[in-house]
């Protein structure tokens, strides 16, 4: 009797809660807070959640329509990964950000079949910017290979704008990921005439004695790294071990965090490393964060973590996904926005510095728009370094631009080649 | 001499450091599976969780602070103190005697008599619920580890190969270290499992684990006597490895570096781990400074399993392993 009762209420709860789950806008995440690389996954999963909590709490939701969250744990593994968004997929997921360019790769054609959006921001398939190819997937506002040009470009303007003779080593985590800036650096030293040592990294990367070895025989100029994990503190520490000098090692923006310099104390001081966004806690949004989200004891994490490198990444890609879908509602004149729509709107978005200030996050991330034709942005992002004493991140440039004309006409031949393997026209779809 | 044979000499002692690190590891798999056949899953997670506890003591954090803070609604983050290393250290090795009796008292003594491949799987299920309790307990945040070991390049090593070769020789001051105290670590072992009581009993159960019982020797106090060094073993390999790039969730995937040196060294033995480490140590790095100008690299993975597949297949126990000789 008492579990008839039970089974009653259940039913009544869930015909009762259908409705709201139908009229709220679904943002998954795919997130990693277990395995060896959650001390990554955590700060941007907080982020990405806390954004979408400030949204509801301040704005009751995006256009009147309320936010629903969901989160699954990918563990930063592949497999587990495609397992997730088999889970999601029939629930009205509005854009996905998979946080792994091994899962994007494994989402690309599925996504394109399911018609859902993917977001890799700062990672994934670099050519996914010909959106006429790649029609469900954005990479904006930057890529690797925007990424590994802005680092040249950063270079070319501290050496007298030329290169030639230099010597520069790519410490590359041994992965789809790490080899992502191997085919834009190689084309851009017969372009500027340096000369390109790779040197990889297995994963995880906990043991690197042969590579600085080699990097201690080799004597390069420069050191850029493109690394994940441990790998990145393991390769700082090594770096301070063979007495290189920190200013001209160069990491990209998955080896910028704190995580990846406070292990090494006193001997990352000077390391510098990209910038996509910017960090820290002197923007006018975390008063509204404070008030609204950690103040209500709202948010995802311990607030631990708040301000850091990785949760305003999360932060930022969340607070882009909401401008996305205002745009795509903006343009279809409806509230409760399918994934078609937020596709339209992902293709059709537009950050001007006046929208970053408005939001509270000022000069916080590069001006840029999105068009069928590209869908990576501008590709900017600036140089911070690391100041041990302080325990901070300095920005020292201002938006260092890539080398644009040459990663799009190496897209096209990445984008047209996949087009061509798969019997598909490029075309955009509206 | 030249370039080539300095530089190779340098990636062989370099190689030589660098084993020790991965014979640390082995120790700890050697010590267990020496004393109770059980091939332990977890000694990589047992280091993370030991470095993790060991962290936690010096940056006097408050455990299952997250847990607690959800559950009431308190701000418990640390006790406002730093523990001393020398306070810390024993303080992390009493955690892991406690966690060696509730390991024999919750799984080991309801699986005595069970096939190997059970108590393997037990160890698997150990292996996630110590990450997740770890995880629970310090947090998934990287933390730095100092317990005052030096770190860096050694400068008298540097100095008196340069007036020798003309050439200085790169060698970690840390890794330096760690080859001692592995040193220190087997010389007390040796002692220990000769010379005294519970060392001998310890021995005994190796040997035979029916015939120990029958003279009297206690198998549950055996093995939790075994867990405990292997625990203790772990908060070594926990402290190298974690001074050397943070203590992060990672730090259990050392595991993967062990398993090679245990095919080569044999899994019942101690000289077997080190002298499986120190070639599996040099291979990987005299491989890697010959062959990197031709495949590019990042061959420290799969070159030291392939190395041990070449052992297996001419020496299936090891070069130290006790022959396994089936009648029927």
């Amino acid at each position: 009797m008492k579990m008839r009762r039970l089974a009653t209420a259940f039913v009544a709860t869930m015909i009762a809660a259908a409705p709201t789950l139908a009229d709220t806008l679904h943002f998954p995440s795919l997130s990693y807070r277990t395995g060896p690389f959650a001390a990554g996954g955590i700060p941007f999963a907080d982020g990405y959640s806390d954004y979408l909590t400030l949204i509801n709490e301040r704005d009751g939701g995006i256009g009147g329509v309320p936010i629903r969250q969901s989160e699954c744990e990918t563990a930063y593994n592949t497999e587990r990964g495609v397992e997730c968004y088999q889970s999601i997929r029939g629930d009205n997921p509005l854009v996905l950000q998979p946080l792994s360019t091994g899962i994007t790769y494994q989402l690309i054609p599925r996504t394109i079949e399911d018609g859902i959006p993917m977001h890799t921001m700062g990672y994934g398939r670099t050519s996914a910017l010909n959106g006429e190819v790649f029609n469900w997937t954005f990479n904006y506002p930057a890529n690797y290979w925007d990424g590994a040009s802005v680092i040249i470009n950063y270079l070319l303007e501290e050496n007298g704008g030329a290169l030639d003779g230099k010597k520069i080593v790519l410490l590359y985590h041994n992965s789809a990921y790490g080899r992502e800036p191997i085919p834009t650096l190689t084309r851009l030293a017969e372009r500027h005439g340096y000369e390109l040592l790779t040197i990889g990294v297995d994963s995880p990367g906990q043991e690197q004695g042969s590579q600085w070895l080699q990097i201690r025989r080799e004597r390069p100029d420069y050191v850029v790294m493109w690394g994940w994990g441990v790998m990145n503190p393991t390769a700082i520490q090594e770096a301070a071990n063979i007495r290189f000098p920190m200013e001209n090692f160069i990491g990209v923006w998955w080896s910028g965090s704190q995580q990846d310099v406070l292990p090494v104390g006193a001997g990352a001081h000077g390391y510098k490393a990209l910038a996509m966004h910017g960090t820290g806690m002197d923007y006018p949004i975390y008063a509204d964060m404070q008030r609204y989200v950690i103040d209500t004891g709202k948010q995802a994490g311990t607030g631990a973590e708040v301000g850091t490198v990785l949760y305003s990444r999360g932060m930022y890609a969340a607070m882009l996904a909401v401008e996305a879908a205002k745009k795509a509602q903006e343009i279809h004149g409806v509230a409760a926005i399918t994934p078609a729509m937020m596709r339209d709107g992902m293709a059709n978005l537009e950050i001007t510095e006046e929208l970053m200030a408005e939001l509270g996050l000022p000069n916080f991330g590069p001006a840029f728009s999105v068009s069928c034709q590209n869908h990576g942005g501008s590709g900017a992002a600036m140089i911070q370094q690391w100041d041990a004493n302080a325990g901070e991140w300095n920005l020292i440039t201002d938006w260092i631009q890539p080398d644009r004309e040459l990663i799009m006409e190496m897209a096209m031949e990445d984008s047209l080649a996949f087009a061509a393997e798969n019997n598909m026209t490029p075309a955009c779809l509206n | 001499m030249s370039d080539t044979l300095l530089f190779a000499l340098e990636a062989t002692l370099n190689g030589l450091t660098a084993g020790v690190m991965y014979a640390l590891v082995a120790l700890g798999f050697v010590l267990i599976f020496k004393a109770s056949g059980i091939f332990n899953f977890a000694q990589g997670v047992m280091a993370l969780f030991a470095a993790l506890t060991l962290v936690g003591f010096q940056s006097g954090q408050v455990p299952f602070s997250h847990l607690i803070n959800a559950i009431f609604g308190t701000k418990l983050h640390h006790f406002g103190w730093n523990m001393p290393t020398v306070l810390a250290i024993p303080a992390t090795v009493l955690v892991m005697i406690a966690l060696a009796i509730l390991i024999e008292r919750y799984i080991l003594k309801h699986l005595v008599n069970q096939e190997p491949i059970i108590l393997f799987m037990a160890t698997i299920g150990l292996a996630y619920l110590l990450e997740g309790l770890g995880d629970v307990m310090w947090g998934a945040e990287v933390k730095a580890l100092d317990v005052g070991l030096p770190k860096g390049m050694s400068g008298a090593v540097d100095d008196m190969t340069f007036a020798w070769f003309g050439y200085g020789f790169y060698i970690d001051r840390l890794e330096l270290w760690a080859a001692g105290i592995a040193a220190v670590l087997v010389a007390s072992l040796t002692v220990f499992s000769q010379y005294t009581k519970q060392g001998r009993a310890l021995r005994a159960v190796a040997d035979d684990h029916q015939a120990a019982l029958s003279v009297g020797i206690s198998l549950r106090f055996i093995w939790v006597l075994t867990w405990s060094i292997a625990g203790i073993v772990a908060l070594v390999a926990g402290i190298m490895w974690g001074s050397k790039s943070g203590v992060q969730f990672s730090l259990s995937l050392i595991a993967l570096k062990a398993l090679p040196v245990l095919i080569l060294g044999g899994f019942t033995s101690i000289p077997g781990a080190i002298i499986g480490g120190l070639i599996i140590g040099v291979g990987e790095k005299l491989f890697d400074f010959f062959m990197q100008p031709v495949i590019g690299g990042a061959t420290e993975n799969w070159f030291a399993y392939m190395l041990a597949l070449v052992f297996l297949l001419f020496r299936p126990q090891g070069l130290f392993g006790e022959k396994i000789i089936e009648r029927v």
